[in-house]
């Protein structure tokens, strides 16, 4: 079966090409059969493949289907290679991907554009798989411009409205600006290497290279500029709160569970350029705590579901870039495995909540839905109690695991732990006052009936694998260098479990039980202000529309007659001058051409005569 | 009396100055002239004044060419008369009369 991966990102692309050239003339079951099936084949492919390739020991495998294309040496493969990482992010993606994709087909029923979202959503799951599977860098670099693309189309996927024109234009143009980055690394790392196939690469690079050259953390940082782009961390991290414009399975799949990682595991599959620059390493866990403490600050003040959920997306991510940045691999693409399981829980809960109150984003018009929407109600819980790693769910395994990771870091460790501690507490007040403000109290808006089972299932799987998640052993074990053995002893890890649950008790007593007030804290001019600066992103959008956008604009507004054309246009002008003047000679009288025929011969005759 | 030739009688210089006379006038009235039929004459007198300097030519020569040269230049005349009537036929037709100026929708 592994003979035949190619098939796992060929189908969905063939569901993508069947959508797109019927172009919405099919009939909505058979938009949602081909969308929802080519997704579900892919997922069951993988599974078979996953089985045989644990079976066989999880040795690597090469496929290689054929040369794309060789220019002076340089022969990238259409060629595919699959170990334990490859295999558990298309786990993750053909699962999840699935998953979402079924809750889909009754949510987006009733939309014009059903087709069209199946179409895109395809080609998404394809160029995702791409990205993850390719064995050289230019590969992954197609799935990564092809995800982005995905992105760009489906967060304006609703484009009657500006805004959501400009949030989708937002989020490309900001990724592209780390895609530029990353397209300078892979020049460098060419330029010096000579190869971009991964593993070959890496083993030359550290054949080449010693701990601490400069090159390599050069090309290192300039990865890291790709993978912050693309997984919004500090300082790119502005697109994605405004992503949420996008349909909400759309973020569930796109900025919760897949693509937001990827920039997760670019560092994770080029983990050896990284642990040759431990400047570059540092650098990837100062980022990870810094974007999850910023975010989750921004997420204690939101009003709208999605942006709480967002903002807490980029949060968890920052403690996978920690991951990352102290050496804990596996525990970092650990927590991108269980973070995709319950932030698509989360999100197609909300999504639930959206659908059933008519489109309402704001939960203080919410409350009292937890009888009313019982499975929303425990896919929040379930979802929050593993976001905020509350013991005994999938979260509490993974973040647990970087955190006493980061806190045995030789650099700074104990500042990291420190701060990524203070975000867990963070977490679990901004995750359970949204819980607490949307299920309990009184009912605000009365909700329709619950949505039907297509919805509700994926949401029970996915509160199923949310706690049973933290079981599972990811198979990277033979991908990253050994883990350092660390010392669970003492306070630290007792403290570690307890800054949830304690952040838990809080939001119960500010946001339910009210005993401690929080309003004359928060009505203070002071609290005001820190709130509007936190609702506002740290004003972050503010700050880049002063620096960038708005220098931008003048320029482009003071050469719109632009420069370089003058050149041309002056050509043209010239041309079209001396034009007219010769077509004055053209009166169309007959007699004065004849006479200017004559003229002109008697001219050439006395001249011709003359030289002689 | 023996008859003379005119050959001899008429110097070769004679014929070719009354040809190029013949051609100048040709040539000046259709720079003048505006009526079309007039433009026409005009061209078969440039045409015969060329036939004329062939047949002088030739004669001087003693060779048949310039008579043989004079034949071509006979037909192309009628053809060129064919045609031009036709137009003249049309432009009046057109324009509802014969000035050539009028004929100038043609300029640049």
């Amino acid at each position: 079966m592994i003979d035949h991966i190619y098939l796992v990102p060929l189908l969905p692309l063939v569901g993508f090409a069947l959508l797109f050239i019927t172009a919405g003339q099919l009939p909505r079951p058979w938009v949602a059969a081909i969308g929802v099936g080519s997704v579900g084949l892919s997922a069951l492919i993988v599974l078979i493949v996953g089985y045989e390739m644990l079976l066989a020991g999880a040795s690597p495998v090469v496929i290689s289907l054929y040369n794309w294309f060789s220019v002076g040496g340089f022969v990238p493969g259409l060629s595919f290679y699959v170990d334990g990482l490859a295999l558990t992010m298309m786990l993750v993606i053909t699962g999840v991907g699935f998953l979402i994709h079924v809750y889909s087909s009754l949510f987006m029923y009733e939309d014009a554009d059903y087709s069209r979202f199946f179409a895109y959503m395809n080609l998404f799951v394809s160029a995702m798989l791409v990205l993850v599977l390719a064995d050289n860098l230019l590969l992954l670099y197609l799935g990564w411009e092809g995800v982005g693309l995905c992105s760009y189309l489906l967060v304006g996927f609703w484009y009657q409205d500006p805004a959501n024109g400009a949030a989708a234009r937002k989020a490309f143009v900001v990724t592209r600006v780390g895609d530029t980055f990353m397209a300078l690394g892979l020049f460098l790392l060419f330029l010096h290497l000579g190869t971009l196939d991964i593993q070959p690469a890496m083993q030359l690079a550290s054949a080449t290279w010693q701990s601490g050259d400069v090159i390599p953390t050069i090309a290192a940082l300039l990865l890291v500029g790709g993978a912050v782009g693309k997984s919004a961390q500090l300082p790119l991290q502005t697109w994605l709160p405004d992503a949420m414009a996008g349909p909400t399975p759309v973020s569930a799949l796109i900025h919760a569970a897949t693509m937001v990682t990827a920039g997760v595991y670019l560092i994770a599959r080029t983990h050896e350029l990284f642990l040759l620059s431990p400047t570059a390493q540092f650098v990837v866990a100062i980022i990870g705590v810094a974007t999850l403490l910023v975010a989750a600050f921004s997420a204690l003040v939101q009003t709208d579901i999605k942006r709480i959920l967002a903002f807490s997306t980029i949060s968890q991510i920052g403690y996978m870039f920690l991951a990352l940045g102290v050496g804990a691999w596996s525990a970092g693409i650990f927590h991108l495995v269980t973070h995709a399981f319950f932030k698509a829980l989360l999100f197609l809960g909300a999504g639930a909540v959206i659908y059933s109150l008519h489109h309402e984003h704001n939960i203080f018009r919410m409350g009292g839905l937890r009888r009313r929407l019982p499975v929303a109600f425990l896919s929040f819980v379930i979802g929050s109690a593993a976001l905020a790693a509350l013991p005994l769910t999938s979260g509490f395994v993974s973040k647990d695991a970087i955190l006493l990771a980061a806190f045995e870091s030789p650099h700074a460790g104990p500042a990291l732990w420190l701060g990524g501690l203070l975000g867990a507490l963070l977490t679990s007040i901004y995750s359970f006052r949204l819980v607490f403000t949307v299920f309990f109290g009184p009912v605000r808006t009365e909700p329709d009936a619950p949505a039907g089972l297509p919805m509700a299932i994926p949401l029970v799987i996915l509160c199923v694998l949310s706690i049973v998640g933290g079981l599972f052993q990811i198979p990277v074990d033979a991908v990253f260098p050994e883990a350092r053995e660390s010392l669970h002893e003492g306070a630290i890890p007792i403290v570690t479990l307890a800054v949830p649950i304690i952040g838990v008790i809080l939001a119960y007593f500010m946001f339910l039980d009210q005993r401690i007030r929080i309003a004359p804290l928060v009505e203070s001019s002071v609290g005001r202000a820190l709130g509007r600066f936190w609702l506002s992103h740290w004003a972050m959008d503010w700050l880049y529309d002063r620096i960038f956008v708005v220098p931008y604009t003048f320029v482009a507004r003071i050469n719109q007659a632009d420069v370089v054309d003058t050149v041309y246009n002056g050509t043209a002008t010239i041309t079209r001058r001396l034009h007219h003047l010769a077509s004055l000679t053209q009166t169309g009288q007959l007699r004065r051409y004849v006479t200017m025929m004559t003229v002109g011969l008697i001219l050439l005759v006395a001249i011709l005569l003359g030289v002689r | 009396m023996e008859p003379v030739s005119v050959a001899v009688v008429v110097p070769m210089e004679h014929g070719l100055l009354l040809a190029a006379v013949l051609f100048s006038i040709g040539l000046i009235s259709i720079m003048v002239r505006r009526n079309i039929i007039f433009i026409l004459m005009s061209l078969e007198i440039m045409l015969n004044a060329c036939g004329l300097a062939f047949i002088v030519a030739g004669a001087h020569w003693g060779v048949p060419d310039g008579q043989v040269m004079f034949m071509l230049i006979l037909s192309i005349a009628a053809a060129e008369v064919a045609v031009g009537l036709g137009l003249l036929l049309q432009a009046h037709n057109r324009l509802r009369n014969l000035d050539i100026d009028d004929a100038s929708k043609m300029r640049g």
